[in-house]
């Protein structure tokens, strides 16, 4: 055994150009329902991977608890299913420890926005090079049903049976308001461009939201690929959208009910990520330090400060 | 022999705590031994504070009551403490402070007031003053003036030369002027006496002799054991072990992050910790009792991390800067279902900085989470050690079964299993980023290659491939030390930081014609009940000694051992004990039982 078992990749672009969906399969059936959202943003991200050369060993999915969060379980990558409402802090945790990997957090509207929510809120302003893709399907899934804290006011459940009674978390403006230096929405019944946006979020150096649409077929009768498609618009059909302007960002973030925005709501690039912040991280991630850079002399060194 | 107590008081702001730093380190480096402790409250101004500072021949491990010299700040100060005063203490004090001096007269006391604020104007201001009581304090217990002034040096050398210059003369008019007026007449003074250690060497007290803090000495244990990664909330008395580290981050390339909340503290070192880094994470009981979900995953993914819980006074926010052994079942059982995690409990200032590297060594071989219980009393203590005492050559930085670079290369795809099955219970270990070595960790139940299944048969294996750890781990665990004579009348049994005070009871208890030794314990889970039945065969009678209400480590003792002690000596009122505590507590319980 070695002292260091870490792979030195040191490599921060993809180096898979011949890599196919097929690398990033497994054997796992999966347990998502038929007509599932999920399985849109499991093709998307494998896509997405694809499509950026990045191959499974250079990659950290890291999810929380939840239907979707499964989805780790479901293809061939480094994968992490965490806790509920945890995977951010684990996976700035392996970003920061090893920049190296392209780390990728997946987790549902309950799991973000609901107990995950300090996380959210911190990772936006702290902006470490992590995409984070959100399954927004408004409801609790893997529990049966009940009001998450994107289900709208009035949305009936066994938990809001007579509505929900708070208005629902707008994760857009939320990650705008923090300071996400990249925020996105995208359709699980238009898979094509989310794994463009995922795509995007993950070449994006720093934090990236991407909140996905994603119909629940078994427990959210309302908010079905019908009520998405009448109302999604993309906000790169109006050529002038600029998505560095703030207020139009802001604006646009806002909306919600017969018109809802997808795509790249607000990107900037002149931010750098955290993990250039760290001094610790200037000779590259902290896994390939070797143990004897700290030597008896430079021992002797801190115990002298105690004489 | 020399054994002499100091108290520093004052109010909170006041520089109570850099007073007693300044005393105790020119104690140290003029030859003698030092135990420091500060009690303090959870605020930033107001209230009374003080620091203790015990002088001795030989290495001691604890304050000690009586006090022989009283430096007060405030006239509370000398009310508060006057009825732990010594025979001849003495009690040194501005000469503007309008000091009831009647009654400390009528104890057999002396009145040393000094026109400290004045000598502070003359040569400075105001904010000196501190400086000339420290001075005059080292001038009537004869320290030498020399090392004072080197650490007057060091303590403003930060603020410039004229700061300095300022400070040095305020130290060298205060300490001539308490030699001249009081020395002679002040039994405890030190002149004549020969200083135990070397003190060649001004500066550095010939590099000989350490004056450390616990949370210091654990956080170079730490760092020497190869800790790359550190996230914290800060939390009272666990932070000043992250602020050091953060301070070295630079220096010794170690990622710190103060992190949003406890939950995120932990999870991020656990994600550090499945990347490859050694990662640490402290906090007090409070802030582990936000991390409980998170130590089950660390269980359940073996992930190794280590966590430092510096107990204070609990439950809830309780007493925030005090002392407590109250975590100890909470730290054993925290977090639902059954996993294994090892629990260490330093109780000298070498053991902890032992167990800032040997933590990491267990969570790497068993790839579990390892607990360091330590408290407010260890982590806040100053001690004088030798050098020598906290030891590169003994440090030990073993990864366990860690698949290297080469031993992966070597790999078919997808031959590698994370979680294979072994006689051990250890799967060799791949951190991510090998191509050999693609997999996932799931806090659900999984199969050997990481996948989520609830089936009967891999329930089983994995469970008890997970919990085998623990009996492989249980092999290096240390039965408990014992301290005194072989055979006594009376067996004290501690664990964690009582072992000081405690070790320092056992002569007063002869004295008072008890013959008693103590078996103290480190090693705290998985419980070497092997050894702990062998130390006990011989014991008469046993006293648990334990600064908690409900005597948690006996009923640990009772339940691995069937041993049940035969008295219970607790304390709860969040102050550290003190020998004398102890060997009057333990000489009631024994006539109470007899």
């Amino acid at each position: 055994m070695s002292e260091n078992g870490a792979a030195p990749s040191g490599r921060r672009e993809g180096s898979g150009s011949r890599l196919t969906l097929k690398d990033f399969a497994n054997h796992i059936k999966s347990s998502w329902c038929p007509g599932c959202g999920d399985f849109g943003v499991l093709a998307a991200l494998k896509q997405a991977l694809v499509k950026l050369g990045i191959a499974p060993h250079q990659a950290a999915v890291i999810s929380g608890i939840g239907c979707g969060s499964k989805i780790v379980d479901y293809m061939r990558v480094n994968g992490f299913m965490t806790l509920h409402g945890r995977p951010l802090a684990v996976a700035t945790g392996v970003k920061l420890a090893n920049p190296d990997l392209h780390v990728i957090v997946v987790n549902g509207d309950g799991d973000a926005y609901g107990i995950g929510g300090n996380h959210f809120l911190h990772a936006a302003r702290r902006n470490p090079d992590i995409t984070h893709i959100v399954e927004n399907n408004q409801i609790y899934a893997l529990t049966k049903g009940q009001y998450s804290p994107t289900s709208d006011r009035g949305f009936k459940t066994s938990t809001s049976p007579d509505g929900a009674a708070e208005s629902p978390v707008n994760p857009l403006l939320v990650a705008l308001a923090a300071g996400a230096t990249f925020i996105a929405r995208s359709f699980a019944g238009e898979p094509k461009h989310l794994a463009e946006m995922i795509a995007a979020g993950i070449r994006h150096r720093g934090y990236a939201l991407i909140d996905v649409l994603q119909p629940c077929v078994t427990f959210n009768k309302v908010n079905t690929y019908e009520w998405y498609a009448e109302r999604i618009y993309r906000v790169d059909e109006d050529e002038g959208y600029d998505p560095a302007d703030f207020a139009r960002a802001w604006q646009t973030a806002g909306q919600w009910g017969d018109r809802i925005p997808v795509g790249i709501i607000y990107q900037r690039d002149d931010v750098p990520p955290y993990e250039e912040h760290v001094p610790a991280l200037k000779a590259g991630a902290v896994v390939h330090r070797p143990f004897d850079a700290l030597d008896e002399e430079r021992f002797a060194a801190l115990k002298r400060e105690f004489m | 022999m020399t054994d002499l107590s100091i108290t520093i008081g004052g109010d909170a702001g006041q520089g109570v705590e850099s007073s007693g730093a300044t005393l105790s380190l020119a104690a140290m480096r003029s030859g003698w031994y030092v135990f420091s402790i500060q009690d303090y409250r959870s605020r930033i101004r107001g209230g009374h504070n003080f620091y203790q500072i015990r002088i001795a021949s030989r290495a001691v491990r604890s304050h000690s009551d009586p006090v022989h010299l009283l430096l007060a700040l405030t006239k509370e100060s000398v009310d508060i403490h006057r009825d732990n005063l010594a025979p001849g203490a003495g009690v040194l004090y501005d000469d503007s402070l309008k000091v009831d001096e009647g009654p400390v007269k009528e104890q057999g006391c002396l009145l040393f007031p000094m026109p400290l604020t004045e000598i502070a104007e003359r040569h400075g201001n105001r904010v000196m003053t501190n400086t000339a009581a420290v001075a005059a304090g080292a001038g009537v217990l004869g320290l030498s003036l020399e090392r004072l002034k080197s650490v007057v040096e060091g303590r403003f050398a930060a603020k410039g030369p004229r700061v300095v210059e300022a400070n040095l003369r305020v130290a060298d008019d205060a300490y001539r002027m308490a030699v001249e007026r009081f020395r002679g007449a002040f039994r405890y003074a030190l002149h004549g006496a020969s200083p135990p250690l070397s003190t060649r060497d001004p500066g550095g007290n010939g590099g000989e002799t350490l004056l450390i803090s616990g949370n210091e000495a654990f956080a170079l244990g730490a760092a020497a054991g190869g800790c790359r990664f550190v996230s914290a909330y800060p939390m009272t008395p666990a932070t000043t072990i992250f602020e050091w580290l953060v301070r070295k981050e630079k220096e010794l390339g170690i990622v710190t992050k103060h992190a949003e909340d406890e939950i995120a503290a932990v999870c991020m070192a656990i994600g550090a910790g499945y990347a490859g880094a050694r990662a640490l994470v402290p906090t007090s009981g409070g802030g582990f009792s936000l991390m409980v979900e998170a130590l089950g995953m660390a269980g359940m993914t073996e992930v190794p991390v280590v966590i430092v819980d510096v107990q204070r006074g609990g439950p809830s926010t309780g007493l925030p800067t005090r002392t407590e052994q109250g975590d100890l079942l909470f730290v054993l059982h925290a977090s639902q279902g059954e996993f294994p995690r090892i629990v260490l409990a330093p109780g000298t200032h070498e053991e902890y900085f032992e167990a800032g590297w040997r933590s990491f060594t267990l969570a790497e071989r068993y790839q579990c989470p390892v607990i360091v219980l330590a408290d407010q009393f260890l982590a806040a203590s100053l001690c004088t050690l030798p050098s020598e005492a906290l030891s590169f050559d003994a440090v030990v930085r073993d990864r366990g079964e860690l698949l290297d670079h080469a031993a992966l290369d070597k790999l078919e795809p997808g031959q590698y299993r994370r979680y294979r099955i072994t006689s051990s219970g250890i799967s060799p270990r791949a951190l991510p980023g090998h191509p050999n070595a693609v997999y996932t960790v799931v806090t659900d139940e999984h199969d050997e290659e990481g996948h989520i299944t609830e089936a009967i048969e891999n329930r089983v294996q994995q469970m008890s491939k997970r919990m085998r750890k623990l009996e492989h781990a249980r092999q290096e665990m240390r039965g408990p030390k014992r301290y005194g004579p072989e055979d006594a009348d009376l067996t004290l049994i501690c664990w964690g930081s009582a072992v000081g005070p405690v070790v320092e009871s056992l002569p007063l208890l002869e004295k008072e014609g008890v013959r008693a030794n103590a078996l103290h314990f480190t090693d705290i889970w998985p419980f070497p009940a092997d050894q702990a039945r062998r130390a006990l065969e011989g014991a008469r009678r046993t006293v648990a000694v334990e600064q908690n209400y409900t005597g948690q480590f006996a009923k640990l003792l009772r339940m691995c051992t069937g041993h049940e002690v035969s008295h219970g000596v607790h304390k709860f009122d969040g102050r550290p004990f003190s020998p004398q505590q102890i060997a009057s507590a333990c000489l009631e319980e024994v006539a109470s039982h007899v």
